[in-house]
Formats: C-alpha cells, structure tokens, sequence
C-alpha cells in the first residue's frame, strides 16, 4: 500500500513537526508519572542505602556515603539471598513443567473450548492472592489429608509436616505465579504456524521429534518471557514465606520487609537496591543466552 | 509408533493440562468450602460445620467490610489513571516516530521487571524522605497502584494498537472524514477491546496488591492488608465470603463479555 497517495494525510512513517509534538503531548503525563513515582524513587533508595546507619525515622539519616551498608547487608543477609533465589528458580522450573502442557493443550488441542480454558486458568486469581495462600495452608495442614497421603507414602516423616518447610513455600510459590508462566507460553504457542509442524510429520519426523525441532524452539519466546515473569516476583515475594514457612524458610524479601518495618531503613534499601542489581543482571544474561532481545 | 504418538500427544497433552486446571481450583474449592465453614473456635482454621450466617453477615468481623470498600475506591481511582495515562503512551508510542521511543519502552518496561519489594521500598524511602511518614495513607496507596499499573496498561493496549490495520482509518480519511472523525468513529472502537482489557487488568493488579501497598498505607487499610493482618490472629471466615463473591463477580463478567462476543459474532 502506498502512503505518498494524496488522500492518504496520515502518513505515519513522516513525522511532521505537528505530530512529534502530539507524540510528547501524548506521553508525557504518564511519562512523568514514571520519572516522578518509578525512576525518583529509585535514586532515593540509592540514596538511602548510603545513609548513615546510625539514624532514624524520626530523627533522619546523614548522608555519609556508607558503602559498609552493603557489605554489611550481604554478609549478614548472605542466606535469605540464596534462599531465595534457589525457592525462585525450582518454582520457575515448576512452572515451566507444569505450565508447558496446559499452555499447549490450550492452544492445540482446545478447539472451541480455546476461550473456556484460558478463562479458567485466570479465573482463581481473582481470588485474592492472600485468602488463596491461607487456603494452601489450611490444604497443608498438619492434620490435613495431603500429610496423611504423604505420610502413607512414606514421602513425610511420622512426625514430619509440610507446613513450614521449603516444599510448602516452594508449592506456595509455584501455585500463585503459574498463570504468568501459561499466558505468555499460550501466547507464544498460539502464533506458531500448524503448516510448520505437519511439514515436519510430512518429513518423517516423529510427534516428538517434531515438537523438539519445531514447537518448542518457536515458542521459546513464550518460554523466556513466561520464566521472567514467574522468576521475578518469585524471588521479591515475602507472602509464601510468611504464611506457609517459618523462620528457617525467610527470604530476602521478608528480611526487607522486616527492616523496613522495624525502621532499619539504610539496611533495607542496601538490600532492596542489591536484589534489584542482581535480578537485572541474572535477566540480561539469560536474555542473551536465550537470544530473545526482540522481547524487550 | 507414530500413530501411537499422535493418539499420545492428541489425548495425554489434554489429559496433562487438565490436571493442571484442576491444581489451579484446588484452592478456590477451600475458599468456597471455607465460606460455609462453622467454626468449632475462633482461633481454629479448620472446616467443622456447615453455616450460612457468614454469607449473611459478611460485614460481622470488625474493619472487613471498610478494608474492602478502600480496595475498590484505590482499585477504581488507580484504574482510570492508569487506563488514561497509559492509553496515551501506547498511542504515542505505535502511533508516532519520534526521538527517545526506545528509551521510553525501556522506562515502561522497568517496572514490571522490577520485584514488587523493590517498587515498594523506594517509594517508602522517597515519600519519608520528601514529605515524613506522616504523608503515608489513601493518596501514596493510589500513587504507587497508578505507578505498577500503568506499564501492564502501555503493553496491553500497545499490543493491539500493533496488530491493527491503519488502511481503515485512511479509508475513513479518504471517504472525508476528518481525523477526529476518523480516531472517534473508526480508531477508537477498535481499540477500546484493548482498552478494556487493560483496565480490566489493572483493576486486578491494584485490588491484589499487598507488597506495595503494605510498605505506603500508612494506617490505611486494604482488603489484602486486613487479610494479612488477621492470618497472624484468628481468621474470620467472612475473608472466604469475600473471595468467593469477587471470584462469582470476575467469571460472570467474563463470561457475559464472552456471550457477548459470540453474539456479535454471529451477527456478522
């Protein structure tokens, strides 16, 4: 289609002076809004981790570039770190296993059913995600039927509980972040062109083999930004570890939390700002290694 | 073999993603089975006896039906802003060329790859450090669900600026109409589905929200916060009420949404 026609006004591709001052126009409320509520923020708690520890709340922090904050911080907190990175990663991988199935019977096999399932899969979360997690811990309970099964199964100890374990902050963690694993899988899933993979069947290859070398490399971009999406709020959450752990499952995000809570605040921006650095770097090694940049 | 590979991957894929289905309602099942629950003590969260006196009186536990009613005034607030803000940028964003376009998808971009612990602490720190924590309350709860709503707002409206065709709007252009004709009669009701959809979105994220909003309450309390408060104590089972009704609410606007579209559909 041609844009030099001379009904055609709305040549997107030539910006005029008027139209990139409509384009500022446009962006800038919302725009500000992140400049002033996102990205200020986040200076600040730079800042605020290079307070003087010796302050408080009520009596404010010097300045003082304490940089001890941070080694402080990740000696000290060194476990909850681990912790949750390891909680995070094995949810993810949970996810994944579990997600990759539902994502592509939704998108394969569902026929008229398509809209149905994927409601289905959204339609628990509007629960909210505090009573949903207190349900899980009613599930786990001591008394509960799922610990006699296991403990039939020989899986729990006699006098073993799943409550306050890693297993049930894991199970916590990989239930309420499985939706934002499936909806990008089934995104991805769906786009893929069927012709590619009966081309593969027509070629010999096996169902397995086709999904190897066809489905699955086509929807890896579903499969990253599924991973980041259950990896990242996974790693900051604090609720699972609340509710179904207990002091031997903390993670960072407790520490922080708690930090903040008890007015801590050099501390727990160090840490804040220490997990936001990590994060980010763990997601643009793995970006490029999945070699998904487009994503972004 | 490949036949029984077909019949595999035709019917054990199914059987797989059904199970999974099951796992995401084993929960929503408790919370139904709970909101009938008539608790043998107050400080026991088991399933004893059956009661309907907690759909009766869903307001009975003190401060519930308040924590709920600033949930959805935040949740209604910070739809709007989010849902206007971030409509415009979308727009700017497909709509216009223009210089700093990939610094700006960046900058909407961070926020959701940001964890919420992180969102919440530098806010905190920015409103204590500017204004004290005496400011903390309704207005810096509304602020911060604006802030994380808006980017799922850019992306999902942006999303469907993207898969659609600009030859309409410039049939309408070519047939005379003017371009607020054109954006009010042809652009606009092809986006609003979008629109939808992403105010939809963030009133999910912002009524959900407990992270954020815990760290900038203040003495405000939300839904989320008022739940978290009473797991640490007894549970009312009016908690289990509330979640059933938001769950019944949130399926049958889907579903009447999807009627809808059918209908639509079928008319064509």
């Amino acid at each position: 289609m041609s844009t030099g026609t001379a009904t055609a006004p709305r040549a997107g591709t030539a910006p005029r002076p008027r139209r990139r001052f409509t384009a500022w126009l446009l962006l800038l409320p919302g725009a500000l809004w992140l400049a002033a509520f996102f990205l200020t923020p986040l200076v600040q708690l730079v800042a605020t981790s290079l307070y003087d520890p010796g302050g408080s709340v009520e009596d404010g922090y010097a300045m003082t570039w304490s940089w001890r904050n941070y080694t402080g911080a990740l000696s000290d907190y060194s476990e909850p770190f681990l912790r949750a990175f390891a909680y995070a990663g094995i949810a993810t991988v949970l996810c994944l296993l579990i997600g990759y199935p539902l994502a592509y019977a939704i998108a394969f096999k569902a026929g008229r059913w398509k809209n149905l399932m994927l409601v289905l899969v959204i339609a628990p979360f509007f629960t909210s995600f505090l009573v949903r997690t207190l349900a899980w811990k009613l599930i786990l309970a001591d008394n509960g039927t799922v610990v006699s099964v296991f403990k039939a199964l020989g899986l729990v100890a006699d006098d073993g509980r799943l409550l306050a374990t890693g297993f049930a902050v894991v199970a916590g963690l990989t239930y309420n972040f499985l939706p934002f694993m499936v909806l990008p899988l089934y995104a991805s899933l769906e786009r893929i062109d069927h012709r590619l993979i009966e081309a593969a069947g027509d070629l010999y290859a096996s169902p397995v083999q086709g999904f190897r070398k066809v489905t699955l490399p086509l929807s890896m971009p579903g499969v990253v930004a599924g991973t980041l999406l259950t990896f990242i709020p996974s790693a900051g959450d604090f609720i699972n570890a609340q509710l179904l752990g207990d002091t031997n499952q903390t993670m960072i995000g407790n520490s922080i939390q708690g930090l903040f809570e008890a007015g801590v605040y050099p501390t727990a921006a160090a840490l804040s700002v220490t997990l936001m650095v990590l994060i980010i770097a763990m997601v643009a090694i793995y970006i490029r290694r999945a070699g998904t940049e487009e994503l972004l | 073999m490949v036949r029984l590979g077909r019949w595999v991957s035709d019917h054990l894929v199914m059987a797989v993603g059904l199970l999974v289905l099951v796992y995401l309602f084993i929960p929503m099942f408790v919370v139904v089975a709970m909101s009938f629950n008539d608790p043998a003590s107050r400080a026991a969260y088991t399933l004893d006896g059956f009661t309907l006196q907690n759909w009766a009186n869903p307001c009975e536990p003190e401060g519930l039906c308040s924590s709920l009613s600033t949930s959805l005034q935040v949740g209604v607030l910070a739809t709007v802003g989010a849902t206007v803000l971030g409509t415009l940028m979308a727009f700017a964003l497909v709509r216009h060329r223009f210089r700093g376009r990939s610094t700006a998808n960046v900058v909407i971009f961070l926020p959701m790859a940001s964890p919420e612990v992180v969102l919440g602490a530098s806010l905190l720190a920015l409103f204590v450090a500017t204004a004290g924590g005496g400011v903390l309350g309704f207005g810096t709860i509304l602020i911060a669900h604006i802030m994380f709503c808006l980017s799922f707002v850019v992306v999902t409206v942006r999303a469907r600026l993207q898969g659609m065709d600009t030859s309409l709007e410039q049939a309408a252009m070519d047939l005379y109409a003017t371009e607020a004709q054109a954006f009010w009669k042809v652009t606009f009701p092809l986006v609003f589905p979008g629109i939808l959809s992403a105010a939809l979105l963030a009133f999910a994220l912002s009524f959900d929200d407990f992270i954020v909003t815990n760290f900038n309450s203040g003495s405000t309390v939300t839904f989320p916060m008022y739940v978290w408060g009473v797991a640490q104590r007894d549970i009312p089972m009016q908690i289990n009420v509330i979640g059933t009704a938001m769950f019944l609410v949130a399926v049958l606007l889907v579903v009447a949404g999807e009627l809808r579209r059918v209908q639509r559909e079928r008319v064509r």
